[in-house]
């Protein structure tokens, strides 16, 4: 608008003229006082779970029209469900915004390739993108899938194609990526889980039998002590975290031990400090201090624990190494690590612990070296914070009162992440607190469905409900893969689950093959494939970076953003045929090819990597389950049409698999036989749907099942949905793609859809969702009560024995007629029935966790044992091994972390949360400032051996330098949440630092103890 | 429809009295700041029910953001560092409209039915009524209201008037996900404020106390603080916040002169008007655009 002055002169007077009149009372008009309209009074309510984090919060989706036909649905709000037992309305600032995910500027639209050498996307047709990735597919398998080994063992083995998948997927996506893969022959396949909680999948299953969170979010409210480290739940799960601060309201103590005094330390008793890395120092000494207080629930220890087997002799630690050590593999032979077992298969038990060899003696030795001064000194953590959560902790050793541990990957994100959770789930056992009303071990999961794909099996070397998938020399014959994954029990009167393993492998390859699957070919056994070695994320980038892969389907997930050593990853796409991207809204990925000056200095013109980019349904434009933190399945509804030509994952995956059937069918190809026999019996081939899928995981009966107590009946008919996985059965007259799952949609519906959140004691609403397994809330709950089947604590009472059966609030974890009489134990998953102490063979690194520095690490030595500096199991390839650097030359501890107002790499797309939290910084002790000259809110530039950072400084009272074995460390805090394809300033990628090594047992990256530098930029 | 919409209490610059018989209850929000964990839950839910969507800022080096209130962020995290007793305490102040219960903003607006005061307590902007004057940031003791760039109008905390009056809770208190923000009549959080309290001292926070500042009359949006002793710890927040003494005057006493006066001399012009008629200049600057 142009304004001549004498205009200006005009509007001028008139507005102080009206404003002096207005201001006097001499209004033009009649004065109104309405508020605003409710914005959503008749629009159509969608119920839906937040996509973020595994807290899994009811969603209220209002679209735009009240259902009318003529009327497009269009999310105009979304707010919390009042009626969710977990978030009661809730949503954190993430969720809160979730409406601009939704209608995100960077959400994908249609097809697009990028070709190669170019700089620019193109638009396509789904035909032709559908036509070219099947062809490329074809073309790469039909030249590189292994048919047999060495040795003739059927292998079927596709490498040179990659595929990760997606943890915010839903269940159903998942397990149809699953058939997919398999069919083709992909073992080089990973999801989130692979850098997030996959050491807690390995540490509680050696420990308890499951992988998964042990009790509930709501359970949370029942502790009398929370201890909160190797996780930041006020930040990461703030939702989740209401239930700390209602047990805090009932009086429980809340106690963070964290790097850094973040929000969760803002709201905590005490706040105590810790050096990363070094938190098996910490949980160690606590081990010690509970031993040597006499802080330990003996009947629990002796019941529950296997604190009185013996392990067998030819078990040692000397000087920071167990016995069986192979230095030239860099592995341990772990047959050492067992008990001593008598005539009949069972271990040895010695009741009185007298036993030198028994675990507990074992347990005593191992961290009598664990002291509070040796905790001080290599944690940094000042004595009386590190003795004020023993002293706790400890107050708990009576059966009436119950601490919790809440973590996430703080703990699973080191080369001993694994050992880190084993050392609390220790703890727990000592204290009898597993199994407890508001106890247990609770991994605070990352992903939305980062459990549900965990239990689908979206892992390299995994099938569904945790079957392992054959390995090529120890399961070459179907018969092999029976006999060596079907456990004995190892105690008299145990309940060993895993005994049942045919009836979930059968029903499983049931489900793979359908009709083609039958007793004389092992039930389709030679078309999966077979794997030799685990493809985790971080092997699979090594092999694309040594130019051994041309091709990577890419689901649902930011690989160059989230995995470790950035530049490494850049090089490894570059070396690509194709790549496919499948994800709702832009990511780096992507656009690996794009120049962004220092952010992204590539050539593009010389990447000859063909990108084709597919936009796929988010959460609010679906139907679906999805599992959250504690195994909650929870059904979600669509709510709108998606934006442009986007495509539900399904539909993608389903496109692609017949295009390619096509393929084989018409021209043939190598190994076509796993693709043409394959199931797929869904009413659109192109588009399985959610409910077909989700059905499919409950499995169903193919013939009738007769009732063996009584002849005349029959527990289900033929094409009946199963009630449960107990129906199962290993003569192909059932089919389940996920036995855990079984249970979720039976003949009386989709369970998962329940809505009934009526409390039937502490907290419990079995009315609500589902959960694995069986329903089931709080795992392993058979020890909330004592040997004789009372419960310890009659103030929190979960399941009784009533003289006949198990009964309570809960779903007995237990044979629910098998009274204490019977001995069985409450760790059903496991043949001795017993919580480990010491885990034997189930891990790789050691039966006992012990401390070893970060594989880099600021002091340069481990003064436990200076000749075994770092994990002696941790695996490191040769490119890997040049890139890591040493204190001399990057003094400082970097660690990475997630910040409340972001969820990972997406939600610097989404304009709300950009609004909250808008630009790249990392965090510094005032003390470090003052030594580099570096003044709040300048820029700095922070570098590692791998790359570098540019961002603002955040100098703060919160972080500290701390007085670590006679030197000073200063640790530097790290948000990762920045990239380019940003609603929120452009930023750096975060994992251009970290190095490329993880956890021993997972390779679980060490994202959170490395060196770097820092300057002023 | 006007007057019965929230049933008014209290208009700005309006003699027309509001109606007497109906006796709506008095809400309030309390916000404990003591399990507060400055997550910005609230203020995401704040803008995203009420359709405000600011500028993506930039970090100044701490976690504010956006760093202050503005007409499209209404409410905002303020985080402080301070060490108390040797013990770090990272103290986190949901700012943001404290609906007085005498609201220095209403007395100060000379708009009629710009700011609006409803007997269940909610103080509300009206924007089309607001003339842009600026008067009500001047006149609220906790500097909350700000004046658009973009349409001149004040904006503010509506608490949510929409919301409440339909029988919901504002966006930011059911969004809370700790429940640090709570919503009811004022009696009953003044009652749960009081239990939070007791909770407080047992954990050694002696000072702890409900933060209901009288110099406004108390207001209906509440504070639990560890140091309610020193509120200045949360960001400066007032210990006795008062309406400044020159609105008070105005108010009082110079208004009904000043109105007198202005009418004269509006009255004059418009005589002077009908009887000479307007004043013309020629367009002599048709080239001097601004």
């Amino acid at each position: 608008m142009q304004v001549t002055r004498r205009q200006f002169f005009k509007i001028s007077a008139a507005g102080l003229s009206a404003t002096s009149m207005a201001a006097l009372g001499f209004s033009p008009s009649e004065a109104l006082a309405e508020v605003r309209q409710y914005k959503v009074g008749r629009a159509k309510e969608i119920r839906n779970t937040c996509t973020y984090c595994s807290v899994g919060c009811g969603l209220l989706m209002y679209s735009q029209g009240d259902g009318a036909r003529n009327a497009k649905a269009d999310i105009i709000h979304i707010e919390g469900d009042p009626d969710h037992p977990v978030s009661r309305g809730a949503l954190c600032p993430k969720g809160a915004g979730l409406l601009d995910y939704v209608h995100s500027p960077n959400r994908l639209k249609y097809p697009e390739v990028r070709e190669a050498g170019s700089k620019e996307w193109k638009r396509i047709s789904w035909h032709e993108a559908i036509g070219r990735i099947a062809r490329h597919m074809k073309t790469d398998r039909d030249a590189n899938v292994v048919a047999k080994n060495a040795a003739g063992v059927p292998i079927n083995r596709w490498l040179s194609t990659a595929m990760l998948t997606a943890s915010a997927s839903s269940n159903e996506t998942g397990i149809l990526s699953q058939k997919f893969m398999r069919s083709l022959g992909i073992i080089a396949t990973d999801a989130q889980a692979r850098v997030c909680h996959a050491p807690t999948v390995a540490a509680l299953a050696a420990s308890f039998g499951r992988g998964a969170m042990t009790n509930s979010w709501v359970d949370i409210k029942n502790a009398d002590f929370i201890l909160i480290m190797g996780g930041n739940p006020a930040e990461a799960h703030p939702v989740g975290f209401r239930w700390a601060i209602e047990a805090k309201k009932k009086g429980a103590r809340l106690v963070v031990v964290d790097p850094r005094f973040n929000r969760s330390a803002s709201v905590a008793d005490r706040y105590v400090p810790i050096r990363a890395g070094s938190d098996i120092v910490f949980l160690g000494g606590i081990i010690n201090w509970l031993i040597a207080n006499d802080k330990i629930q003996w009947d629990y220890v002796k019941a529950f624990t296997n604190a009185t087997l013996i392990v067998a002799e030819g078990y040692s630690f000397d000087e920071g190494l167990f016995s069986g050590f192979d230095e030239a593999k860099g592995q341990y032979d772990r047959s050492s690590w067992n008990y001593e077992l008598d005539e009949s298969g069972n271990a040895k038990t010695d009741p009185s612990l007298a036993h030198p060899r028994c675990v507990w003696n074992l347990l005593r030795q191992h961290y009598a070296r664990y002291t509070p001064e040796v905790v001080t000194d290599l944690t940094g953590s000042p004595k009386e914070g590190f003795l004020e959560v023993c002293e706790h902790l400890g107050r708990t050793a009576r059966p009436d009162k119950v601490a919790t541990i809440l973590y996430a990957l703080g703990w699973t994100q080191h080369t001993t992440g694994s050992q880190n959770i084993r050392t609390m789930a220790m703890i727990q056992l000592l204290l009898g607190n597993i199994g407890m009303p508001g106890g247990g071990v609770n991994a605070l999961r990352g992903h939305s469905n980062i459990q549900g794909l965990s239990d689908l099996g979206l892992l390299s070397t995994s099938l569904p409900g945790y079957l392992t998938l054959p390995q090529e020399q120890a399961h070459p014959t179907f018969a092999d893969y029976i006999a060596k994954n079907t456990p004995k029990a190892l105690q008299p009167g145990q309940l060993n689950y895993w005994g049942n393993t045919p009836k979930f492998f059968v029903s499983l390859l049931k489900w793979f093959w359908g009709d083609k699957a039958t007793r004389d070919n092992d039930w389709g056994y030679d078309w999966l494939p077979k794997w030799d070695r685990m493809y985790d994320v971080l092997a699979i980038m090594d092999l694309m970076h040594r130019g051994k892969m041309n091709g990577f389907i890419v689901q649902g997930f930011n690989p160059l953003a989230s995995l470790p050593d950035v530049s490494k990853t850049v090089k490894a796409f570059a070396k690509l045929k194709y790549m496919v991207v499948i994800d709702p809204i832009t990511t780096e990925t992507a656009s690996f090819w794009q120049n962004h000056g220092e952010i992204n200095d590539v050539d593009t013109a010389a990447i000859q990597t063909e990108v084709f980019r597919l936009p796929c349904t988010c959460f609010a434009e679906e139907n679906g389950s999805i599992v959250n933190s504690s195994r909650w399945l929870q059904w979600h509804w669509k709510g709108a049409e998606p934006p442009g030509e986007t495509k539900t994952d399904q539909a993608i995956i389903g496109e692609l698999f017949v295009a390619l059937r096509k393929l084989y069918q018409d021209e043939g190809g190598t190994l076509a036989e796993p693709i043409l026999n394959l199931s797929w019996p869904y009413a659109d081939p192109t588009e399985p749907t959610a409910e077909e899928l989700a059905m499919e995981m409950n499995g169903s009966a193919l013939a009738d099942l007769p009732d063996p107590k009584d002849s005349t009946r029959f527990l289900a008919r033929k094409g009946d949905q199963l009630p449960g996985f107990a129906l199962l059965r290993d003569d192909g007259s059932t089919a389940c793609a996920a036995w855990i799952f079984s249970g979720c949609w039976t003949q009386a519906g989709n369970q998962m859809a329940r809505r009934d959140n009526t409390d039937s004691g502490l907290g419990n609403t079995p009315g609500w969702a589902w959960s694995w397994p069986a329903n089931r809330r709080i795992l392993y709950n058979r020890a909330s009560c004592d040997p004789a089947g009372k419960p310890w604590d009659p103030t929190r009472t979960l399941i009784t024995w009533n003289g006949n059966k198990w009964t309570g609030a809960d779903v007995p974890d237990i044979q629910i007629d098998a009274g204490p009489q019977t001995g069985m134990n409450p760790f059903i998953m496991n043949p001795e029935g017993v919580g480990r102490l010491f885990c034997t063979d189930k891990l790789v690194d050691g039966p006992f966790p012990e401390h070893y520095e970060p594989m880099e690490t600021p002091l340069g030595t481990n003064p436990m044992h200076p000749k075994v500096v770092n994990s002696p199991a941790a695996r490191l390839f040769a490119a890997d091994k040049e890139r890591l650097a040493t204190h001399d030359q990057f003094p400082y501890v970097g660690t990475t972390y997630r910040l409340t107002e972001h969820f990972q790499f997406w939600t610097k797309s989404v304009r709300l949360s950009a609004i909250a939290q808008p630009e790249q910084f990392i965090e510094m002790s005032e003390e470090l400032a003052a030594q580099k000259g570096i003044k709040i809110g300048d820029w700095v530039k922070v570098s590692s051996k791998r790359g570098f950072i540019k961002a603002k400084a955040v100098v703060t009272k919160r972080l500290k330098p701390l007085s670590v074995n006679g030197q000073t460390v200063h640790q530097i805090g790290i948000p990762l949440h920045w990239g380019w394809e940003s609603v929120a300033k452009k930023g750096y990628l975060s994992n251009n630092l970290p190095p490329s090594v993880g956890d021993c047992n997972t390779q679980t990256p060490e994202y959170k103890a490395f060196l770097v530098n820092i300057e002023k930029a | 429809m006007a007057l019965q919409s929230l049933d008014v209490l209290r208009r700005s610059a309006s003699p027309t009295a509001a109606p007497e018989a109906r006796t709506p209850g008095e809400v309030a929000k309390l916000i404990d700041v003591t399990t507060c964990i400055g997550c910005k839950a609230c203020q995401v839910a704040c803008s995203e029910w009420n359709d405000l969507r600011a500028e993506v800022g930039t970090c100044v080096g701490v976690y504010d953001n956006p760093t202050d209130l503005s007409s499209e962020a209404w409410t905002v995290m303020r985080f402080s560092e301070v060490e108390e007793n040797g013990k770090l305490e990272w103290l986190i102040r949901k700012d943001g409209c404290m609906h007085c219960v005498d609201p220095g903003c209403l007395k100060a607006c000379p708009s009629p039915g710009a700011i609006i005061q409803y007997k269940n307590g909610i103080v509300d902007f009206h924007q089309e009524n607001c003339i842009g004057c600026g008067y009500c940031v001047s006149g609220c003791p906790f500097d909350i209201p700000r004046i658009s760039p973009r349409d001149n109008k004040a904006y503010k905390c509506s608490l949510c008037s929409d919301r409440v009056a339909v029988g919901q809770e504002p966006a930011c208190v059911k969004t809370c996900p700790t429940g640090a923000i709570q919503f009811g009549s004022k009696e009953a959080m003044i009652e749960a404020a009081a239990v939070r309290v007791t909770d407080l001292k047992s954990r050694g926070f002696d000072q702890a106390g409900l933060y209901d500042p009288q110099g406004v009359g108390g207001t209906h949006v509440m504070y639990v603080l560890h140091h309610a002793d020193r509120p200045a710890l949360y960001a400066n927040l007032p210990k006795d916040p008062v309406i400044s003494p020159t609105v008070r005057l105005w108010k009082g006493l110079l208004k009904p002169i000043a109105a007198f006066g202005i009418a004269a001399a509006v009255l004059a012009g418009f005589f002077h008007y009908v009887t000479v008629g307007p004043s013309r200049v020629e367009d002599e600057e048709k080239e001097g655009t601004l």
